[in-house]
Parts: C-alpha cells; structure tokens; sequence
C-alpha cells in the first residue's frame, strides 16, 4: 500500500464514521462532533491528494482547499452550538426527537 | 460597469458587512436600496448575456486553471434575473414586515386569538445582515465556475438560510433550524467529499475544464453519486424532504418565501449542472429513471400531505415538496436516450417551471404573511374565511399564484407543464406527460381546497385587520408576474440558448 | 397584403372585455354607475368590433392575429365562418346579459368581483370562439374554467362552494385529458392550425393513435358541453346568480365544449377524416343518450332552474348530435341550433331570474297563475320554450327540422326517433309549466306590481330583445341573413371542400 492509500482508506473511514453520527446519532451535541468528524475526513483525503505525486512539492491547491474548509468548518460548528444552546434554553432538549418534533407541525 | 458579473456577489456581501454596523432604524433603509442595486446588477448582468452571450470574468485577474471564474451564460444569467426581481419584491415586503408590529390592541378580545407562531416583528437588524449574506451566497451559486467555490457558496447560504429560520421565536422555528442545519451540513459534505473525489482524479476544480477531462470510471461515478445525494437533499427531493415542511412553514413569511423560492433553486441549479455539464458521460438512463421515479413519489406524496394540512403555512411548504418533484421530472426527460444530445425542450421547461415556482411561491407565501398578521398571527385555513372579500388583493395573489402552480393557462407554470409533456412525446416517454397531469389535479385540489374558503361568507365575529398595500403590494406583484411569463415564453427560452 | 385593421381587430375584440375586467376589478362597490357604464362600453365596443369584422370578412377580408409563443408555435387568432358565428352570438348575448345583470344585481355584494369576472368569461369566450390553433383554443378554454369559478361560488354560502367544487372536478380533469391529446397530436403531426376542411391528412395514416387523440379531446370537451355521463356540474352550478347560468348555458361554458366539438371535426379533423376513423358513430350515440337522458331528468326536476338546468344538458346535444352526422343538412342544423339554443336558453333563464328577483318564486309549484302577475315575461317564456319543444315557428323548429333531415339523409333515421321521444319529452316538461302559469289559479294573490310596470325595465327589456330574437330567428328562417341562412352557406361551403 502506497502512502496515499493508507490516507485514502484512513479517510474514506473517518467519512464513513462521521456520516453515521450525523444521521444516526440523536444526541445533538454528538452530531456536531460528527460533523468535525466527518469534515476531518474530507480534509485529510485532500491533504494526501497534495501529497500523492511529490511529497516534496505538494500541490497548493488541496491544501488552499482544506485551510479554507477548516474555516467554514469552524464557523458551521460555532453556529451550530450556538443554536443548541438556544434550544436547550427553550425547551430543554438535547436530543432530536423526531416523534415529539413531528406532532408539534 | 464594463463587467457586472462579480458585482451581483460583491454589492449584497459588502452590503452585509456593513449592515451589521447600522442601528434599528436606519437598517430596513439601507437594506433595501441594497437590494435594489444588486437588482440593477443583475439586470446590467441580464443585458450583457443578452448581447453577447456566455461570459467569463476571472476574479482578480488571473485565468481558469490557477485563479476563479465567474461564469454567466443563459441558464446562470436567467437565475440571476429570477433572484433579483423576487429578490427585491421580498425586500420590499420585508421593509415593512420586519419593522412594525401590528396593532393587536385592535383585534378582537376573545382568546382565540393565539399567536401560534412567534412571529419576528421588529427584527431587522438580525434579517438584512443574513439576508444579504444569502443573497450573496444564492449568486455565487449560480456564476461562480469553480466546484470549491460553489461549496464555500452553499455553506454560507445554508448557515444564513439557517440563521433566518431562528428570527421565529418559540421552540418549534428552533428545533426545526436544527434540523434544517443537520439535513445542509450533511448536504454541503457530500458534495464536499465529491470535490475532493473529482480533484484527486482529474487535478482541476474548473467546471468547464473538468467537463473536458473527466472519463467514466469509479471515481466519477462515486462522485456523481455523492454529489447528487448531497444536492438532492439540499433541494429536498422526496424522501430526503423531511427537513422542509417544518424550516419553510416555521420560518417568518419573507424568508419562507425566500427559501422556498430561491434557496432550494440553487441547489437545484447546481444539480442541472452537474448532470448537464460536467457529469454528461457519466449519468445513465436508469440513474434517471430513479430520479424521475423520485420525483413522482414527490409529486404524490408532497400533494397528499398539502391536502392533509389545516394550517396555511405548512400547505404551502408541502406544495413546494411536490413542486419540487416537477423539478427533478427534467431529469429523465432530457437525459439522452439514444442520442448524444439533452432534450432542449425538457431543459426548457425545467427551468421555466424553477422560475414560475419561484414567483408562485414567493407570492404565495408573502400573501399567507400578510393574511397572518392580519388574523393576529394565526394561520390557522379554518380562520381565513371571506378572506376574498376582506383582503380581496392577499387573496388574489394566492389564486394567481395557485394558478401557475396547478400549471393552467396563461401562466408561467403553464408554459413549464406545456415543454415537459412535448418532451415526454417526443421522447416516447408519455407516461411521464401523464404524471404531470396527475400531478396538477392534486395541485388543484389542495389550493381550491383553500380559495374556496376564502370565498367563503367570513364566520360572524370574524375579524380582519386591514392589510398593508406594502404588504399585499409585493405579493400581488409577484402573483402577477407569475403569469404574465406565461404570456410569451419566446424571450425566456432565447436567453436560456445563449 | 394584410393591412393593421385586419390584424388587429381580432385582439381588439379580446381586449374590450379584457380591459373592462382589469379597469372594474379595482371599483369600490359603491362607484355603480361608473361601473356600469365602463361595462356598457365594453360590451357596446365589443358588439361594433364583431360587426366591422363580420362585414369585413363577407367581403373577403382575412382577419388574422399572431404572437409567437415559443419558436416555432404560436397564439393565432382568427376568423373563420364558425367561429364568427360563435363571436357574433357571444358579443351580442354579453350585451343583453350585461344590462341584464346590471339590473338583477342592484343590490348584491362584491359587485366589482362579479363583474370583473365577468368580464374574464366573455373574454375567454371571445378567445375560444377566435383561437386559430389548438394551443390557442385549449389556453383559453382552461381560462374559462378559471374565471367561472368564481362567479359559480359567488354567494359563498356551503352549498356554492360545494358547487364550485364538483365543477371544478369535472372541468380540471376534462381539461387534463384534452392537454394530453393536444400534446399527442403535436407530437405526431406538428403545430397544426385549424382550417376548413381538417388538417390531419398528412398523418391520416396514423389510425389509432388519431382515434385516441380524438377520444381524448372530445372527453375533454364534453365536461364542458355537458354530455352525459360528465354533465353532473351542471345543476349544481345553478346555484349562481341568473345571469351567470344565463351566460353559462347559452354562451359561454357548455356552449365553449360544443363550438369546440364543431372545431375539431370540422377545422381539424375534417370530416372525411373523422368519418373514416369511425369517431362519429358513437359520439352520436353518445349524444342521443344525453338529449334523452337530459329531457327525463328535466321532467323530474320541480325547481325552475334545475328544470332549464337539465334542459340545457339536452338541447346542447343537438348541437354534438349534428355534428356528428356526416352531411350538409345535419351540419347546418347543428350550427344553426348552436345559435339558436343560445337565444332561447338565455331568454329561459332572464325569465326564471325575473320571477325570482320579482316574485321569490324559484320552483314550478309556486308558479300558480303568474302569468297574469307578469305577463310580458311569461309571454317571453312561452315564446322561447315551444322553440324549445321545437314548435314553429320559433327557431327551434328550423334546428330540429334540418337535424332530422340530416339523419334521414345519412341513412341514420334513428335519429328521427330520437327527435320525436325529446320532442315529447320536452312538451312534457314545458308545457305543464305554462299551463300552470297561464291557467291555475294563485292560492294567494300576487302582491300589486308598485309603481313599475311588471319588474325592472333593466331585467325585462334584455329578456324581451332575446326573446323576440328568437322569434324572428325562426319566423325569417328563410332569409340568408337568418342564424339558419348563415348555418346553411357555413355547411355548404364545408362540404363544397370536400365534394
């Protein structure tokens, strides 16, 4: 196995697990930690592609690509708490209950 | 302007920065002339694909393969024109709907008055900054011509679509922005993982570029299946809708009629582009036949549940999961069967009917806000009868709009209904004219099911408040518009072939 | 060389009742007399568009307007001998009836909705009556649905929009089928513009495909032409104010579904054509079984307006009946009898509307010597249903007549017995109405007209010039200027063509 599929495998897991917590895991707080999860994931599939050809000269844009991700990721995330904090304010919860959410419309 | 592409996403973002720094009163001012400079972007924008056809403007000087693209032609310049103009007219709606509560000392006593809806009166300062930012993020959509732009495009109008949501007060607008986050995020990382998929194999993130390098093969196919998933459920195509009845219908008027008009169109715009451009190899028939296959589960099931609904507000947003379906009915119309070439005609209606949507619903839902205030915050349909004699203009701009929605003549939704089945002819597919016929009785029984109300002789102690002409004036406008595109299609379907 | 006049006035025509509807929507209820003359002037500008056309074009002038829709198709208005005959009735029945319902309605609720609607519908009729293709055609027929709806719910009250409801069933789905065979017809044989004489020949050989286009168009079309089983809107709808069952019956709604079932077998089919797909026969079954089945369910009915409601459901398949018997003479009873029905149906209904508006009398019951109460309007009503029952010399007859002749003439003398069993049945529901209202007795005596002579001279002179129309349309059958002389040259040129 080359050094990009180590990373590429690596990777493709960190998506996969992310994705599950994301959709399967109720717990909000957990979702969001998914969520950086998952985003882990994609950020180091594109380190390596940068890195796939020439480690000593890695191409810029993967790299371009994952600082500006990082930023969005951080952003979403801060956004994202900020709004669990509202709902726990407001109703208390911290899980997504699709029961009682769906009889409240 | 010698180039007005990069203003149409310059103007409302700088606007945005700024806005944050302005106070209560002079906000909703300033907001709107900002929308109506982007609007006279947009159509400076317009003219020159108009003239000239597709054009390409690098930001900042440097060319495709290193720097950034804006990249207008018909298709891009005709979603430009549909956000501006409805755009503006929300903008205008929103001037007054954010900054002035409504008298409630004058509603009636009786305790049936229950706002059911917290309702964001008074709250400009939170909706101009995001919603320009939206706007924004809406455009770069729609030009920009790099994939990872278009990601960084997508996160921000999801986080702003999101922020917007959460200007309702109470619980039930809180829980469903959460949802609504979780369904974007989860959007906006597929598509993400696909980017990264697409560049480790054809080193470009060029749409037009990668559209020449790409071959079929595993990576393009994982691509294309990420990334269509990603944007299916950003657009909210049955089953991946869940998140939609509740963010549309929770939302305040303006920004329901924001998202339900615009937001989901520039996921859905993206889509077409994918498949249309970039991916052309790589889609197969049968890819779209499901789609198609969703789109009519869509179609059914999001006209059944608009059936089923007894407050207004929730029966528009599951009018838009069904007409949503009709978007996405394109797909196996113009994906080639035997030929090299996508259905013109298909494509044509596709994006007629994302235009007419976007008028339709965007009235629809401007007129539902006005009605509610008038009621006091309910939306309950149960309240709204002689609403035809109460407020005869809220009114007509519902019948209008449902008008173009059930895709009867003359009407922009007409037109759409009218290219969609020729397509389904010439390409022996009638099957699918069939759905779309189907699919317009549904429309029609869930919106006479409403105007029939409104005809109605009002229930006695019933009371209206007047409405505001700012108000009902946008709405009525936007109805108008959205069948008068019906009137001629010819300047539409020229612009899209440039 | 066609000069602006002539490419214009079609769309004038349109916009007259256009442009009233637009200016009357935004009227505040109590600006009556503004109202009413803007509506007076429509129709007044409409009647003289209709008369400068008509002459233009027995001179052999060719109207025609176009606006390219999408490439390669366009909206294309047009006069041809059918439609002006269709136009001609439709402008001067808006004209009585405007008056009509300016009178009827002096005192009702939300009367700039009602008139702007109005207006909408003679304005769909107007596009139906001149659409040069199908996509014109169908546009304006879905239209018409749209803009009777609200006058069919107008009162509001549960039972009206239980009524729009059932109509809008009806209608939504006919017009649903009829897109989809105009689309398949595109489909195979192009944008086809109607003309005298079909304009499917090129595809002729495409059988089956045709016949279920035509089955498809024609469903579409009977919802609104009331043929049964697809005529259960129709007494529901009545309970719109009478002006608007006037306009329904006579002008607008069912007669839109039979002028358009004329179109098609004649201007786009052909008859050559349709004849050789064997469509005809069992249209004309289909259309004997609603004469019939109409009559009867007439019979039945002791509400005055239901009774012309059922009555209406019947006499309009005269109209489908002649078209779908090959010949010239069939042809000519059924153009004239789509003129015909209009005058005396709309004189019915003006007259049921006075005894309500005047009397509050709505069913045959109550009708008890009313005759002697108001004698002009019972005189009209007489009138116009012996031309019902097709007694001479009222219009009727002449239809009945050439209806028959034509089934003879097409070896079809079946037909002859279904004339005979809904003439019956016609008296049968007709005549003990004006027996009661000439020769009973009212238990309680009518209350002294007042000060007017009878009821509102608006509600009585609309009703009167109808009624006499009706008449002389029967009694100058002869004549070539006759709905009927104009019918029999319309038959003879369409078969000229094809001999």
């Amino acid at each position: 196995m080359t050094q990009f599929e180590i990373y590429s495998v690596a990777s493709v897991s960190l998506f996969g697990l992310g994705l599950f917590g994301l959709i399967a895991l109720p717990n909000i707080l957990r979702k969001i930690l998914s969520f950086n999860v998952l985003g882990v994931g994609i950020f180091l599939f594109l380190v390596a592609t940068a890195q796939r050809d020439d480690p000593t000269q890695p191409d810029p844009v993967p790299q371009a690509m994952v600082l500006t991700g990082i930023v969005v990721a951080v952003s979403v995330t801060a956004f994202a708490l900020a709004l669990l904090q509202r709902l726990h304010g407001e109703t208390g919860m911290t899980m997504l209950d699709d029961e009682k959410a769906e009889s409240d419309q | 302007m010698r180039d007005p592409s990069p203003w149409v996403i310059l103007i409302p973002l700088t606007s945005a920065g700024f806005a944050l720094l302005l106070g209560h009163r002079s906000i909703a001012r300033f907001g709107v002339v900002a929308a109506a400079f982007t609007t006279i972007a947009s159509a400076f924008l317009v003219v020159d694909v108009w003239r000239h056809g597709t054009r390409r403007y690098p930001v900042g000087g440097w060319d495709a393969p290193l720097g950034i693209e804006l990249v207008v032609d018909g298709l891009a310049a005709l979603m430009i024109a549909m956000t501006a103009v409805v755009g503006l007219l929300i903008s205008i709606y929103s001037f007054r709907y954010f900054s002035d509560p409504p008298d409630l000392t004058r509603l009636r006593e009786s305790a049936d008055v229950r706002p059911s809806i917290g309702e964001p009166w008074g709250q400009s300062r939170a909706f101009w900054p995001l919603w320009l930012f939206l706007w924004a993020s809406i455009n770069i959509v729609f030009l920009s011509g790099d994939m990872f732009n278009i990601y960084v495009g997508l996160e921000i109008m999801g986080v702003s679509a999101v922020a917007l949501v959460t200007l309702s007060r109470g619980a039930v607008a809180t829980l469903s922005a959460t949802k609504y986050l979780i369904a974007a995020v989860i959007g906006s990382m597929l598509y993400l993982m696909g980017v990264a998929i697409l560049y480790a194999s054809f080193s470009t993130l060029d749409l037009q570029e990668l559209s020449v390098r790409i071959e079929p093969g595993n990576p393009a196919t994982v691509a294309l299946v990420l990334m269509s998933a990603g944007l299916l459920l950003k657009t909210a195509l049955f089953p991946l809708h869940f998140w939609l009845p509740a963010a549309h219908s929770a939302a305040p008027a303006p920004v329901s009629a924001i998202l339900s008009a615009l937001v989901i169109k520039a996921s859905f715009y993206l889509f077409l582009r994918l498949w249309m451009d970039v991916f052309m190899q790589t889609t197969t028939r049968s890819g779209a036949v499901f789609v198609g296959l969703l789109a009519t589960a869509a179609i059914i099931w999001g006209s059944l549940q608009a059936i089923r609904q007894i407050r207004l507000k929730p029966l528009i947003a599951y009018s838009t999961v069904a007409q949503v379906g009709y978007l996405f009915l394109l797909i196996p119309l113009a994906v080639p069967i035997a030929t090299d070439s996508w259905n013109v005609s298909a494509t044509e209606g596709g994006v007629y009917h994302a235009i007419s949507h976007a008028l339709a619903k965007a009235a629809m839902f401007l007129a539902a806000g006005a009605v509610m205030q008038a009621l006091g915050g309910t939306d309950e349909i149960g309240e709204m009868a002689g609403l035809a004699a109460r407020l005869p203009i809220s009114a007509f701009a519902i019948g209008l709009a449902g008008v173009s929605l059930m895709g009867l003549p003359p009407s922009g939704g007409y037109v759409a209904k009218w290219l969609m089945m020729n397509a389904a002819f010439d390409t022996a597919q009638p099957w699918w004219a069939i759905i779309i016929v189907v699919g317009g009785g549904l429309t029609a029984i869930y919106m006479f099911k409403f105007i029939g109300l409104a005809f109605r002789k009002p229930v006695e102690g019933s009371s209206f408040l007047p409405s505001s002409a700012w108000l009902e004036g946008p709405a009525f406008i936007l109805a108008v518009l959205s069948i008068l595109v019906g009137l001629r299609a010819t300047p539409i379907v020229e612009l899209l072939s440039k | 060389m066609i000069s602006l006049a002539e490419n214009w006035l079609p769309v004038l025509v349109i916009a007259t009742s256009l442009v009233t509807a637009l200016c009357i929507f935004p009227l505040r209820e109590e600006q009556v007399r503004l109202r009413s003359t803007l509506n007076m002037i429509g129709a007044t500008l409409k009647v003289v568009f209709v008369i400068i056309i008509t002459i233009g074009f027995l001179d052999g002038r060719v109207y025609q307007s176009r606006l390219q829709f999408l490439p390669g198709l366009d909206i294309v208005l047009s006069v041809n001998p059918i439609s002006l005959a269709f136009l001609g009735l439709s402008a001067v029945l808006w004209f009585v009836t405007t008056i009509y319902a300016i009178g009827y309605l002096e005192h009702a609720d939300h009367r700039s909705r009602f008139f702007g609607f109005f207006s909408l519908c003679v304005t769909a009729t107007m596009g139906i009556a001149l659409a040069g293709n199908l996509f014109t055609f169908f546009i304006f027929y879905e239209m018409l649905t749209l803009v009777t709806y609200p006058l069919v719910v107008h009162r509001g009250t549960l039972k009206a929009i239980k009524a729009g409801r059932v109509y809008l069933f009806y209608t939504i789905g006919g017009g649903a089928l009829m897109l989809i065979g105009i689309v398949w017809l595109q489909s195979i044989a192009g944008p086809v513009e109607f003309s005298t004489g079909g304009v499917l020949d090129h595809v002729a050989h495409r059988r089956s495909e045709l016949i279920g286009i035509f089955v498809l168009l024609v469903t579409g079309l009977s919802v609104k032409a009331a043929i049964v089983p697809l005529h259960g809107w129709l007494p529901r709808a009545m309970v719109a104010p009478a002006p608007v069952s006037a306009l329904l019956h006579a002008v607008a709604v069912v007669k839109a579904g039979a002028y358009g079932i004329l179109r098609f077998v004649y201007d786009l089919f052909g008859i050559p054509l349709a004849a050789s797909l064997n469509v005809l026969t069992p249209l004309a079954i289909m259309a004997s079984v609603t004469i019939i089945y109409g009559s009867i369910r007439a019979l039945m009915q002791t509400d005055l307006k239901r009774r012309l409601a059922f009555s209406t459901v019947s006499q309009v398949s005269y109209i489908v009946l002649g078209a779908a018997i090959v010949g010239p003479l069939a042809t000519t009873g059924a153009i004239a009898h789509l003129m015909h029905q209009g005058l005396m149906k709309i004189t019915l209904f003006f007259c049921a509307g006075n005894f309500a508006e005047t009397l509050e009398v709505h069913s045959v019951d109550q009708m008890n010597g009313i005759g002697r109460r108001m004698p002009v309007t019972m005189g009209l009503f007489t009138i116009a249903a012996f031309g019902m029952i097709g007694a001479p010399p009222v219009a009727g007859f002449a239809s009945k007549w050439y209806l028959g002749a034509g089934g003879m003439a097409a070896d079809q003398a079946w037909v002859i017995a279904v004339l005979i069993g809904s003439t019956l049945l016609n008296s049968a529901y007709f005549l003990p109405v004006l027996y009661t209202a000439w020769f009973k007795k009212p238990a309680v005596p009518w209350p002294a007209p007042g000060k007017r002579f009878e009821t509102s001279p608006l509600l009585l002179l609309p009703c009167a010039a109808t009624g006499i129309a009706a008449l002389l349309a029967g009694v100058f059958a002869g004549s070539r200027w006759s709905p009927l002389g104009l019918a029999t040259q319309i038959a003879a040129e369409l078969y000229d063509l094809w001999i």
